[in-house]
């Protein structure tokens, strides 16, 4: 294995998360923050608990996930977009390195990342609101998981993309109205009959509810159910990831 | 009969790994370092890139890839170095198949691309320290600071390339290639928009390179390029290899050349009396352009300046002229269309 290239990607994408530290840290933090405001205080003041949690503390794994879900997806993506962009790419398709440890570089980064993010959100959440973890192994193990699949996700989408464009087309479209959808901000049990069946078809539900589970011990869905989703997604994304390489789609022609 | 190839090949590959260094160093290397054979690209699109390549790369030479835009070149030198699938056939780097044996193969190769394609952001020194390490060699700033010092980047290593000039940006490319310490260098136009004094000493650098060792393979549109720096030359046009050949032996035997005699006064048409020689009049009729094969063992140059003292026609000076690679290029081109 030649994880001295596995290393020197890493490190190039960790380094410019550094360089972009506004953009990469304080940027979330800040908007994680306003939803705080928003959705904690002046609107979840309004709101009665939730399986015996305040709204506050309620939201708190939800609004984790949703920035866990797009900043994996986001720094994954264009990791590997702007090599491709720029035709730095040509370095990596012409070096001794498997696919396996291209992804691992650029995956192992931008999950890295999220997951740091992750915890600072969780820190900064805890000046706003008290909460405490019922399951911190299990949060960190949700936690990584998601990281890991939803930043293949963002992989995939970035090889996909051949413009900008197309490189927020997912992640606007698809990955953030899911997340919204998908009980960051409510219990599914709130919703209308119709709708709770509805949203069983998201699987952003099944990795909120899970993450909400370690927290509170509180689940829309089983703990079983969550761990199977995220599986199957990473499975997925692994095949998906396999494929890619093995076709070299719109790596190589 | 593979398992049993494969089988044979580890067990030497297991013995030579037991060989004490010394012994390694006195093994002889093939002399062949880039072998391709029956190589046939078509993309996607339908378009044939390359037919049936077949082309070996000698160690230690300077190898210049000449044809037209569009013939196939980068298509070549892309697809040995990993960046396109290959099509049909096989292509061996130093004796590893490209495909089966990648790591080995790309370890030997290094590629300094057409596009000026950097990372704005990163520094000199960066860029070039990850290209080493993506390739598998463990970092040694040493080494780093000796090619920057050999390519006169050294003053430059903590710049960040946004803020360097084009010509800066191809060595930096070319210091990224050179950083794993490959055998082969593949470069792909190295020269193409850069000033004559740069290309001067890019020239340089490549003779440079061979003398330490390296196999250079360069593509260039610049034929002077290949004419200055090859030891052989290959043309490719529409994605057929149509001549590899020793760039003096080439030079040699489609090489003509032509005697120029500037004429006293002028000439409106080729005198009758002259009829019988191969005769072209130029620079509005005050020269005349005998060209002929130096080879031959009997040329008409006496008969010639028999018939011109009988016809009158007198010139006041005479000089001859050596078709250039260039040339030779662009009739072997034409000689291709028709």
């Amino acid at each position: 294995m030649n994880l001295h290239a596995v290393g020197a990607i890493y490190r190039f994408e960790m380094a410019r998360a550094a360089r972009t530290l506004l953009q990469s840290i304080v940027s979330p933090v800040i908007s994680t923050s306003l939803y705080f405001v928003v959705f904690g205080a002046a609107i979840g003041s309004r709101i009665t608990e939730i399986g015996g949690v305040s709204y506050g503390a309620f939201i708190v794994p939800g609004l984790i996930m949703l920035m866990l879900l797009t900043q994996s997806v986001s720094n994954a993506a264009f990791g590997i977009f702007f090599p491709k962009f720029s035709g730095t790419i040509y370095e990596i398709l012409s070096a001794p390195v498997s696919y396996f440890e291209v992804v691992l570089g650029y995956v192992g980064a931008a999950a890295t990342k999220s997951i740091i993010l992750g915890l600072i959100i969780l820190a900064t959440a805890s000046l706003f609101v008290p909460f405490g973890i019922a399951h911190p192994a299990w949060m960190l193990v949700f936690l990584l998981l998601t990281a890991v699949t939803f930043s293949l996700l963002g992989f995939i989408i970035g090889i996909w993309a051949d413009n900008f464009d197309k490189l927020q087309l997912v992640p606007l479209l698809i990955i953030t109205p899911l997340t919204f959808l998908g009980g960051s901000f409510y219990s599914v049990d709130m919703l209308p009959p119709f709708w709770q069946t509805v949203t069983l078809f998201n699987p952003v539900v099944y990795l909120i509810s899970g993450f909400r589970w370690s927290f509170y011990d509180i689940a829309d869905v089983s703990v079983g159910a969550s761990l199977t989703m995220i599986t199957v997604f990473l499975g997925l994304c692994l095949a998906l990831v396999g494929w890619i390489f093995k076709t070299g789609y719109r790596l190589k022609a | 009969m593979n398992r049993k190839s494969n089988v044979v090949r580890q067990r030497a590959e297991r013995d030579l790994a037991r060989l004490p260094e010394a012994s390694l160093l006195a093994l002889p290397r093939p002399r062949v370092v880039i072998s391709v054979s029956n190589l046939s690209k078509t993309y996607a699109s339908g378009f044939h890139a390359l037919k049936d390549i077949n082309l070996e790369i000698r160690r230690g030479e300077i190898f210049a890839l000449l044809g037209p835009n569009g013939a196939g070149k980068t298509t070549l030198i892309s697809i040995i170095c990993g960046i396109i699938n290959p099509g049909v056939g096989t292509v061996l780097a130093d004796g590893h198949d490209i495909v089966t044996e990648y790591r080995a193969a790309r370890f030997k190769i290094g590629l300094v691309p057409q596009e000026l394609t950097t990372d704005a952001f990163e520094t000199v020194w960066d860029t070039v320290s990850f290209s080493r390490r993506l390739f598998g060699r463990r970092a040694n700033p040493g080494y780093i600071e000796k090619v920057l010092k050999d390519l006169s980047l050294w003053d430059k290593k903590d710049s960040k390339l946004i803020t360097l000039s084009g010509g800066m940006k191809r060595r930096v490319l070319i210091a990224k290639a050179l950083s794993h310490e490959p055998e082969i260098l593949f470069l792909d136009e190295p020269t193409a928009g850069v000033d004559v004094d740069l290309r001067r000493e890019m020239w340089q650098l490549v003779r440079a390179l061979r003398a330490s060792g390296v196999t250079i393979v360069l593509t260039t549109h610049y034929i002077e390029e290949a004419e200055e720096m090859a030891d052989r030359v290959g043309v490719i046009n529409q994605g057929e290899l149509i001549l590899v050949e020793d760039k003096a032996e080439l030079m040699h035997k489609l090489g003509r050349k032509r005697l120029i005699l500037h004429l006293e006064g002028s000439l409106e048409c080729i005198p009758s009396a002259l009829a019988a020689h191969a005769l072209e009049l130029a620079a509005g009729g005050t020269e005349l352009v005998y060209t002929y094969d130096p080879h031959d063992e009997q040329t008409d140059i006496t008969a010639l300046l028999g018939d011109l003292y009988k016809a009158d026609i007198r010139f006041k000076d005479l000089r001859t002229k050596q078709s250039s690679l260039e040339e030779i290029f662009v009739s072997l081109l034409r000689e291709e269309r028709r």
